[in-house]
């Protein structure tokens, strides 16, 4: 009896700390950073540069903040860059542009644009969303083809022009600044704190991570599985899309192949920080910290003398040790559990 | 070889096992188990699930290499290490889940892991389609070698399979549940190709739940009952009636709890949900059945006889070609589990995992089920909790912490979970599947007595299991399936083990 309780103990705390590794791990790696960096420049560590970062991991943050959802259901969305792409191509269109701008696009009003524009990220869900759960394609590849897709689009759209225009409501957001804080960065705090709270404290929330965590029970427990999943995909095409629009304006130029490295940042913003690939664990939390260890590593880098190739090495090993904790924390929870 | 088949008795047997016991950590699944096969020879193995009919056969087929006793092949002792050490020596084995690969044709399948090359390892395929013909026409069928395997009858395909254990040398062939799967003219050509293959002097195991196959094909029987083997005895002259009081122990002292039940059907109660000629267009034909409320329905049959699809069919997983339901007397077709959940129906599946979250808390598993009825849009934990906390209570949940990780519960305190999810606002119906399979005594006779407490209360439920125990035990009413169509209803007066087995 007594070596029972002991061994339950023990193997609760062994659980505990399973379940927290995902969690840890993303801190301590930003601490290291963040130490790391001001040690070896003397600018990195000051309010400018925080906010720079902060700037910096915006546009990404909007981007992570659907591809939690997705990834939280053990689904991918590798479309998240060229529906944000073409979205951001979509709203240029849509606006009168300089007479230099050899497009021949279709001007609106800024209202009517942004409607329109919102209108083509759901429809680029609502497509992932029907071939995911209606025809039953792997979100991998289903997700392939929309990347596919979204650039064609852009490219159809632009034919290899730069738009430069965009509605006041967009310039206003995506470059502007209140208060001497960017715009992109409330905006995906927003996003952030939304993503939170409905994950959190809704129903919905919960049957993403029941999804998630046991397809097959969540199916048998009445959970309308195909009706959660299509959801994340819209959800992650609307993000998407905005961060697409902001981004445009954050840039100045609406261009084919713009945005390509935010598919990677996003996806390793989201699993750096803690969230199970194999999905039902993690959360916005995690995303935040794995936004902030990028957006860190991104900007530390540019801080010290460093050859600029060897910087793609490196995010390369951060992404892959990552993984790798990743992986290893989903084995200690199911062996605890 | 095949000289040695006409004799029997002072010949050598081709396979013996002596005084064959094995345990499982403590427990004995085989006790002093003698059991020979001769030359030329279909020999019938029989008894209820657990009595240790697979348990000989792994011995047998080297996937257990540790027991006590002896086994012999051919008179000399061996010692198989694996299963690689019995196909040696000439033993072989058809599973019921055939392992033939659908996608690569007859011949492919025929010389799985060991086609003939030529020069150079190039496979000879001249050769495997030629070889494969003969080998499959010595059987006396006629199957284009070339044909993908996929598209044939699962006849066939076994067929196939069991040409491909011929190749490969095997003198000794064991034949797991040959014909659940089969219709009535796939059998007879089946009983005509081991006819043929025991004329050539090769011995074969054919073990199965149904009596009359095994009756009509085999030379001698042998009896399992609780890991002991009962009796061998010649077919001739055997009666069905015969092996099932063998199996069963009927008369003798063995005589025990849930061997036999009294039936208190009610026509007059109303049918909550009802199944009209449905089928799948595969498995399940023309099942009709009602769900009374306030009484059992047990569905019993043998594994694979398709209460696995029909409880599916009933919680709006799988698709029904034919047929309709009946939901309190109007038609209704559930398009999604979660349509048929809103409908008043909640279903327990046989396996565990398929419907728990094993890294979640104890209150979030129950939860699951109800959340749109405690909350429209905001969670509220506290309820949650409260509501788990008072099922923990009432289903005596071991230990009652709902806030523990439903993994860390034993397997009864798991299936409790699985039951309690449906309690908290009663279902119309409630399908359960094996609800006590796996379980020890207590966590079974707690189960058992809150499924009657519910019927009680009023909900229609459906018990479909392999195990005529829990049928007996629970069922006001029962049907039995047998390869997809209910074979038998019974409805009244006392009801008896045997009548279940010899209805199956």
């Amino acid at each position: 009896m007594m070596e029972a309780t002991e061994t339950q103990s023990h193997s609760r705390v062994k659980s505990f700390l399973a379940d927290q590794l995902r969690n840890i791990a993303p801190v301590f790696t930003l601490l290291a950073l963040v130490t790391f960096f001001t040690i070896a420049s003397p600018t990195f560590f000051s309010v400018v540069n925080f906010m720079n970062i902060l700037s910096q991991i915006s546009i990404t943050a909007i981007i992570a903040v659907g591809l939690t959802y997705v990834i939280l259901t053990s689904e991918i969305d590798l479309s998240v860059a060229a529906i944000a792409n073409a979205v951001g191509i979509t709203i240029a269109y849509f606006t009168l542009q300089p007479d230099y701008v050899n497009i021949a696009n279709i001007p609106l009003p800024g209202v009517v644009a942004i409607i329109l524009t919102l209108l083509t990220a759901l429809c680029f869900g609502l497509v992932t969303a029907f071939g995911v759960t209606w025809i039953g394609i792997p979100s991998f590849i289903m997700t392939l083809a929309m990347m596919q897709i979204a650039n064609g689009v852009s490219a159809l759209l632009v034919r290899g022009q730069i738009a430069y225009s965009y509605p006041d409501l967009i310039t206003t957001l995506g470059s502007g600044s209140i208060f001497g804080i960017r715009w992109t960065i409330i905006v995906a705090i927003i996003f952030l704190l939304g993503g939170h709270l409905v994950l959190t404290y809704t129903r919905f929330g919960r049957y993403i991570y029941m999804t998630g965590g046991n397809r097959e029970a969540a199916e048998y427990s009445g959970v309308n599985v195909k009706l959660i999943i299509g959801s994340v995909m819209v959800i992650s095409a609307m993000c998407a899309g905005i961060a697409g629009m902001l981004a445009v304006a954050y840039f100045g130029s609406a261009q084919q192949n713009q945005f390509d490295s935010y598919l990677l940042d996003a996806i390793a913003a989201v699993v750096v920080g803690g969230t199970s690939l194999f999905g039902g664990r993690g959360g916005i939390g995690n995303t935040i910290i794995g936004l902030l260890v990028l957006g860190v590593l991104n900007n530390g880098l540019d801080h010290i003398q460093i050859d600029s190739f060897l910087k793609i090495l490196i995010r390369g090993l951060i992404l892959l040790s990552a993984l790798i904790i990743n992986v290893y924390a989903q084995n200690l929870k199911e062996r605890t559990a | 070889m095949s000289d040695d088949s006409q004799g029997r008795g002072v010949k050598t047997p081709l396979l013996a096992l002596t005084n064959v016991s094995k345990s499982f950590g403590g427990i004995a699944a085989l006790r002093d188990v003698d059991f020979s096969l001769l030359a030329g020879e279909v020999h019938g193995l029989v008894g209820e699930n657990g009595a240790g009919k697979s348990t000989t056969m792994k011995i047998i087929a080297g996937v257990y290499p540790d027991f006590e006793g002896e086994m012999q092949v051919d008179g000399k002792k061996v010692n198989f290490r694996s299963a690689r050490d019995a196909l040696a020596a000439g033993i072989g084995m058809v599973h019921q889940e055939l392992s033939v690969i659908p996608d690569l044709t007859v011949a492919e399948n025929v010389f799985l892991g060991n086609q003939p090359t030529k020069l150079g390892g190039v496979i000879d395929w001249a050769r495997i389609n030629s070889e494969a013909k003969k080998l499959i026409s010595s059987l006396g069928l006629d199957i284009d070698p070339r044909t993908r395997m996929g598209t044939l009858p699962v006849g066939l395909q076994q067929l196939v399979e069991l040409s491909r254990v011929l190749f490969s040398g095997a003198r000794i062939i064991i034949l797991d549940e040959p014909t659940s799967a089969l219709s009535p003219p796939e059998v007879k050509r089946l009983f005509g190709v081991l006819r043929k293959i025991k004329a050539e002097g090769r011995g074969i195991v054919f073990i199965s739940h149904f009596l009359d196959d095994v009756l009509e094909v085999s030379d001698r029987v042998t009896i399992f009952r609780n890991g002991q083997k009962v009796a061998t005895e010649t077919t001739a002259g055997l009666t069905k009636d015969a092996v099932i009081s063998h199996m069963i122990g009927r008369g003798s002292k063995d005589m025990h709890m849930g061997e036999s039940a009294e039936l208190e059907s009610d026509d007059s109660k109303p049918i909550a949900l009802a199944a009209d000629g449905v089928g799948d267009g595969q498995t399940l034909q023309d099942i009709s059945l009602s769900l009374r409320s306030g009484e059992i329905t047990g569905v019993y049959g043998f594994m694979g006889c398709g209460q696995i699809e029909l409880a599916r069919a009933l919680f709006g997983k799988g698709k029904l070609r034919t047929g309709r339901l009946m939901l309190d007397g109007k038609p209704h077709s559930f398009r999604s589990t979660s349509a048929a959940r809103a409908a008043g129906i909640a279903f327990v599946p046989e396996n565990r995992r398929m419907m728990l979250f094993r890294t979640e808390p104890v209150y979030k598993n129950i939860s699951i089920a109800i959340l749109d009825h405690i909350h429209r849009f905001l969670l509220k934990p506290s309820r949650e909790r409260s509501i788990a906390d008072s099922h923990a209570k009432d289903l005596q949940i071991k230990p009652p912490k709902t806030d523990m990780t439903l993994g860390q519960l034993s397997g009864g305190n798991q299936q409790k979970v699985a039951l309690a999810k449906w309690l908290t606002h009663l279902p119309k119906v409630l399908i359960l599947s094996e609800p006590t399979r796996g379980m020890d005594v207590g966590a079974k006779e707690d189960v058992i007595r809150i499924v009657k407490n519910l019927r009680d209360k009023g909900v229609a439920i459906l018990v479909l299991s392999t195990e005529p125990e829990t049928i007996l035990t629970l069922a006001d009413r029962v049907s039995v399936l047998r390869k997809g169509r209910v074979a038998k209803e019974f409805s009244r007066g006392t009801l008896h083990k045997a009548d279940l087995l010899a209805a199956a």
